[in-house]
């Protein structure tokens, strides 16, 4: 009888890769390895065919060369006698500036868009849907585009506020409002410790963290106190004093004053320039981002149940604090993970700047480099191997924080 | 006592008291009104503060549109019109609507053909949209890409009926042999197809398209709003599949194709799209052999599918994923092999809870092909940066066009929302 | 010579065109059509007209090629380009030739490997600003904001004009005509800079334009022309010889309006070498002994070209300047026909 229950032994037979279970996979993936391979091969020897014919080469030796080219938005030193790759980096860091701010100003518009319209305001709920219809539904380049078109021919010029009956005035006398960008003052020492500003930057960096702790401690100290005794001492006066007085006490040793831009010239001198190309760059891309911020948000806390509130609500808690401390928490995480990949839109979409003329990446790298040492292959590999480096670090940044407000489930 | 108590009862109710209406302000518009918009402090003030906001935005806008200019053929005689007064010159739209839709160089007398598939794509599209109407239907959808190839791109008919027979071809063996063992049928049906098109290709005279019933327009001289449908149609159309198979392979537990799949989903959702179209445009024609080009309307249809595919692929795989997993245990149980269980229990069921993410999908990348004027294509906005506002008469008329385009956009891409929330109220069949 | 890519059914389609690396003119002559690269849009020198037809000076290369190629000023199929497809464009085969103003530079000719066929537009890159900033000459341009199309050499000749004079500027870098003219005419730059041709056919399209100023600074020497690919020297011949039939027939008096009179013959030899009627140049370069007569059919000679498309009498204006042929003064200059 036992013969029965064993498993047949039969020989191996050829069919037997396609029909037996224990040897398919392994004939799937071998052909699939084959035909990977086979296409690499085709496409590989069409490229070096081709090359050869064209008499070109592969070579990132361009990278070294002199860019000649000037950039006006840029974060590091540079100059027109620099490389290529330092113009690349250039670009990069305002990639990465531009996804930055846009990503803060966008979570801000998305989460007040989706907020209020869940508001039982009607017209402000409508308003809001009509926000979040409006900018869903066209795309983004048209929006870019709209929206660096309005800010130009909105905002006045530099020549506006110049004469007698200048049309235009700054406000305050220390912030300019132009049509090449915003204008503010630049604070600086008088006295500091060194010829530069740098190190004088660091100290008030050092002073603000010292004041940091110091506000925790006695945060912590409250709470401490609140448990033994069951009353919360006032620490709005100390926290102040502990932020304020070291940091008036720094400014007046180190004798803070304010370079103010004036029109001197063609342009606005002094001050810190936020250029037009980015505002408007980062304006289209947080109001677009916002509007798909805000259905998650409005998604998020729609889905905690209505329970919750009501329960929040049952222990007396105010409209605000029901929303602050019951559903916002729970919400965030339906909200998170959309979020991270709306972050990665951001990003991806701010290769767009070319048609705003700002230089981030793809401008300069992709755009001006590419235009004029015609090494078409290189810039594009280079710029896809970065777009795929800062997709991943931010989805596992991302990744983490999400890890860690998970519901810690027991 | 009598008068005391006469005079003590002073009034005595011999009936109910009419009713009453309720308080002005517990009723109708002002009851709405104090409910909805200013049930607080709080909201009195956003109130005040949306209302000023629409008012601006329709002092501007109003007389701007109002006093429109339609009919002038030139901007500068539509500014002679309005003599300084705000109004947009539409006469732009109406002078350039056909370029608008169509791009500049598809011949103006065959501009039905293009409009005719875009109806017949209503009629092709309905039933996979609309599940109620009669499954005969989804003959005409099999046959519509065909259709819409020989309607756009003329020249001989022959072309799509030998691309139309490789497909039957594959039917037929995937039918005969696909019963017995999956891989045979599909693997089959790819090399019958290929077979029928290479030897139909063969067959085909050189200079058929030359006297062709409808005349051959290269896709170069696509254009407009058409090329953002049609590249939006085809690579969404295209992606599905390509997606679903991506998706099955990255849960697949053969090592080898499950890597390739992710590293292909990860590559190219990482990448910003005009990365890719710069690959299509800049370098993918090197790696084609080397005494052939491929048309550029096709690279970028083969870069733009594979971008859609990786986002359909991660929308269908969250699908897979939100399935219990007693549905995979029952389909094993049932004795199906893979290809039985994924065709009859578990797609069904994933797919159908993908669909509003598919959607989702299909309104970005609709949205996406614009991105294509950056790489010379004259699709609807590329018409307008390049031909229309370099053109003498219309530079610089800059609201009308991106408004119009704006306004096109939203017709389409809202309409599809609103079918996406409509099937998602539909397939909510648990609810039931 | 045609191959199918993926199956016949695109070629026939005209999904799929064939290519060869080899032999351009026997690709143009069996297809039947000439592949001609020209940019997406610039009023004078290439832009598609209100009824869709490509019109302007670079166009006009393009149709006297294929005239001379293929006795047909109609059969070129136009693909336009950009700033960044161009060169993989033609270095890939997908377009024959590219007339696209595009500069001559060492590093093009050689690094890229192209042949610059000779140069159909001597142009500079120029400045224009509002006339009320009372600006007149660049050097007062100091810490002004300067709007760029970028595109052929622009943005190098920029910063070493204002590298060498010492002074600061702002680029604001725009990739099409139509948003770098918004800007400049909204104020948010105080300067367009560009070639001078696209300064004037720029100027040309605005509500006044008496009220900008173009600079009498030209700070680079951009000859702009044709190319084709490195290495197919017939080819390149063809286009080369092209164009200097359309140079030597202004040279020669031949106009559109007399060519069939020239054509019969005449008692002077190098017109009729250059028309056909003498001598065997056409068969020397695989075509036709009456190309020359062809080439200069389809849109008349170098000057009738320049002066239906950018000339004086056309809205954007511009001079003849060194464009002028050689015996006027100009740097136009056809080496003899024999």
């Amino acid at each position: 009888m036992s013969t029965l229950t064993d498993p047949p032994k039969t020989a191996f037979r050829l069919s037997m890769l396609i029909n037996d279970t224990r040897y398919r996979s392994l004939t799937f993936q071998a052909l699939a390895f084959l035909a990977l391979a086979l296409s690499f091969v085709y496409l590989g020897n069409n490229l070096v065919e081709n090359l050869r014919t064209a008499g070109l080469n592969i070579n990132f030796g361009f990278l070294g060369d002199t860019a000649g080219y000037d950039i006006s938005q840029r974060l590091v030193e540079y100059g027109n006698q620099d490389s290529h790759s330092r113009a690349a980096l250039v670009g990069l860091l305002n990639t990465v500036l531009v996804a930055f701010l846009a990503c803060i100003t966008a979570t801000v518009f998305g989460v007040i868009a989706g907020v209020l319209r869940l508001s039982n305001n009607w017209l402000v709920s409508k308003l809001m849907a009509f926000y979040v219809e409006i900018f869903r539904n066209i795309p983004v380049l048209i929006w870019i585009i709209i929206i660096f078109t309005v800010m130009t021919a909105v905002m006045p010029a530099p020549r506006a506020y110049r004469g007698d009956n200048a049309t235009a005035s700054m406000l305050l006398d220390a912030v300019a409002f132009t049509n090449r960008g915003v204008y503010i003052p630049m604070p600086f020492f008088e006295n500091g410790l060194m010829p530069g500003q740098t190190l004088n930057w660091l100290v008030v960096l050092v002073v603000a963290v010292g004041s940091w702790f110091a506000a925790r401690k006695i945060n912590v100290w409250a709470t401490a106190k609140q448990e033994e005794s069951g009353v919360r001492p006032k620490t709005l006066p100390m926290v102040l004093g502990v932020w304020l007085v070291p940091f008036v006490i720094m400014m007046l040793i180190m004798g803070l004053a304010w370079e103010y831009p004036a029109l001197k010239g063609f342009n606005f001198q002094g001050g810190i320039k936020i250029g037009g190309p980015l505002i408007a760059l980062w304006f289209a891309l947080s109001i677009y981002t916002g509007a798909f911020i805000a259905e998650n948000v409005r998604a998020g806390i729609q889905a905690v149940s209505k329970g919750q509130t009501e329960a929040a609500a049952a222990l007396g808690l105010r409209p605000g604090k029901v929303m602050n401390l019951v559903v916002l928490p729970q919400a965030l995480r339906i909200i998170i993970p959309p979020l991270i990949s709306q972050y990665l839109n951001i990003t991806k979409n701010s290769s767009l700047a070319i048609a705003v003329g700002y230089a981030d990446i793809t401008a300069t790298l992709g755009g001006i480099t590419l235009n004029q040492t015609g090494r078409a292959i290189e810039c594009v590999l280079l710029l896809m191997a970065f777009y795929l480096t800062a997709s991943l670090l931010i989805s596992a940044v991302m990744n983490v924080y999400n890890a860690s407000v998970k519901l810690k489930e027991r | 006592m009598t008068d005391q108590s006469t005079n003590s009862v002073a009034f005595v109710a011999d009936g109910n008291i009419p009713q009453s209406p309720p308080p002005a302000r517990e009723t109708g518009a002002i009851k709405w009104v104090r409910a909805n918009l200013f049930s607080s402090w709080m909201n009195g003030i956003l109130t005040v503060a949306a209302l000023l906001i629409i008012y601006k935005l329709l002092s501007d806008a109003l007389p701007w549109i109002w006093n429109g200019v339609w009919t002038t053929s030139s901007l500068s005689e539509c500014r002679e019109v309005l003599q300084g007064k705000t109004g947009a010159c539409f006469s732009v739209l109406s002078e350039r609507w056909n370029q608008l839709l169509f791009g500049f160089k598809y011949p103006t007398d065959q501009y039905w053909r293009p409009t005719l598939a875009f109806v017949l794509l209503f009629v092709a599209a309905a039933p996979v949209l609309f599940f109620d109407l009669p499954r005969k239907l989804l003959a005409f959808t099999a046959l519509y890409p065909f259709l819409a190839f020989w309607l756009i791109w003329g020249g001989t008919i022959l072309a799509p009926i030998v691309a139309l027979l490789g497909v039957a071809a594959a039917a037929y063996v995937f039918q005969t042999y696909g019963k017995a063992s999956f891989a045979i049928g599909f693997f089959g049906a790819i090399a019958a197809a290929f077979a029928v098109w290479i030897i139909g290709g063969k067959l085909i005279p050189d200079g058929a398209s030359d006297n062709a019933l409808l005349q051959a327009v290269p896709s170069r001289d696509l254009g407009g709003f058409m090329l953002n449908m049609m590249l939006g149609v085809t690579c969404v159309s295209l992606s599905v599949p390509l997606g679903i198979a991506l998706a099955l392979g990255r849960q697949s537990n053969m090592p080898l194709i499950k890597w390739i799949c992710v590293i292909f989903i990860e590559f190219v959702r990482g990448v910003p799209l005009i990365t890719l179209l710069f690959v299509a445009s800049v370098m993918l024609s090197y790696f084609f052999p080397p005494d052939s080009t491929v048309d550029l309307f096709l690279r970028v249809v083969i870069m733009i599918t594979m971008f859609s595919a990786a986002y359909i692929a991660e929308v269908i795989r969250g699908g897979l994923a939100a399935l219990p997993k007693g549905q995979y245990e029952a389909a094993d149980s049932l004795g199906l092999d893979y290809a039985q269980a994924m065709r009859l229990i578990i797609l069904p069921q994933a797919l159908k809870i993908s669909i509003p993410g598919i959607v989702n999908v299909a309104v970005g990348l609709f949205k996406d092909t614009t991105l294509v004027s950056v790489i010379s294509m004259f699709d609807l906005v590329g018409m307008i940066r390049g031909p229309i506002l370099a053109s003498t008469e219309w530079s610089g008329v800059y609201w009308e066009l991106l408004g119009a385009a704006a306004v096109l956009f939203f017709i389409v891409c809202y309409g599809i929302s609103q079918y996406s929330q409509w099937l998602e109220r539909r397939l909510a069949t648990d609810h039931r | 010579m045609k191959k199918s890519v993926f199956f016949g059914a695109m070629t026939v389609a005209g999904l799929a065109a064939g290519a060869a690396a080899a032999a351009t003119l026997d690709d143009v002559k069996s297809r039947g059509k000439l592949n001609c690269g020209v940019s997406t849009g610039l009023t004078g020198f290439s832009a598609p007209d209100a009824n869709g037809e490509w019109q302007g000076f670079d166009v006009a290369v393009c149709r006297a090629v294929a005239a001379a190629v293929l006795g047909d000023a109609s059969a070129v199929e136009f693909v336009p380009t950009t700033g960044k497809t161009r060169f993989t464009a033609l270095a890939s085969g997908e377009i024959d030739m590219l007339a696209r103003n595009t500069t001559w530079t060492f590093s093009r000719d050689v690094d890229l490997k192209f042949d610059f066929v000779g140069v159909n537009y001597y142009d500079g890159q120029g400045f224009m600003v509002p006339k009320e900033l009372g600006v007149t000459s660049a050097k007062e341009l100091d810490g002004a904001t300067v709007c760029i199309q970028t595109g052929t050499t622009t943005e190098l000749n920029l910063a070493d004009f204002f590298r060498v004079n010492n002074i600061s500027y702002e680029p604001v870098p725009i990739e099409t005509n139509a948003e770098a003219q918004q800007q400049y005419l909204a104020g948010s730059c105080d300067v367009y800079t560009t070639d001078a041709s696209g300064l004037a056919a720029t100027r040309a399209t605005f509500d006044a334009p008496d009220a900008h100023v173009l600079l009498p600074e030209i700070i680079s020497k951009e000859p702009l022309g044709p190319l084709v690919r490195h290495g197919d020297n017939g080819w390149g011949d063809v286009v080369r010889w092209t164009m200097n039939a359309l140079v030597a027939a202004e040279e020669l008096g031949i106009t559109s309006a007399n060519l069939a009179e020239m054509a019969a013959g005449t008692n002077n030899p190098e017109i009729n070498r250059l028309l056909g009627s003498e001598g065997t140049l056409g068969e020397m370069l695989g075509l036709d002994a009456d190309f020359g007569a062809k080439a200069i059919a389809a849109g008349g000679n170098y000057g009738e070209v320049f002066a239906k498309n950018i000339g004086e009498d056309t809205p954007i204006g511009l001079a003849r300047g060194l464009n002028a042929l050689w015996t006027e003064g100009g740097l136009q200059y056809a080496p003899p026909f024999r």
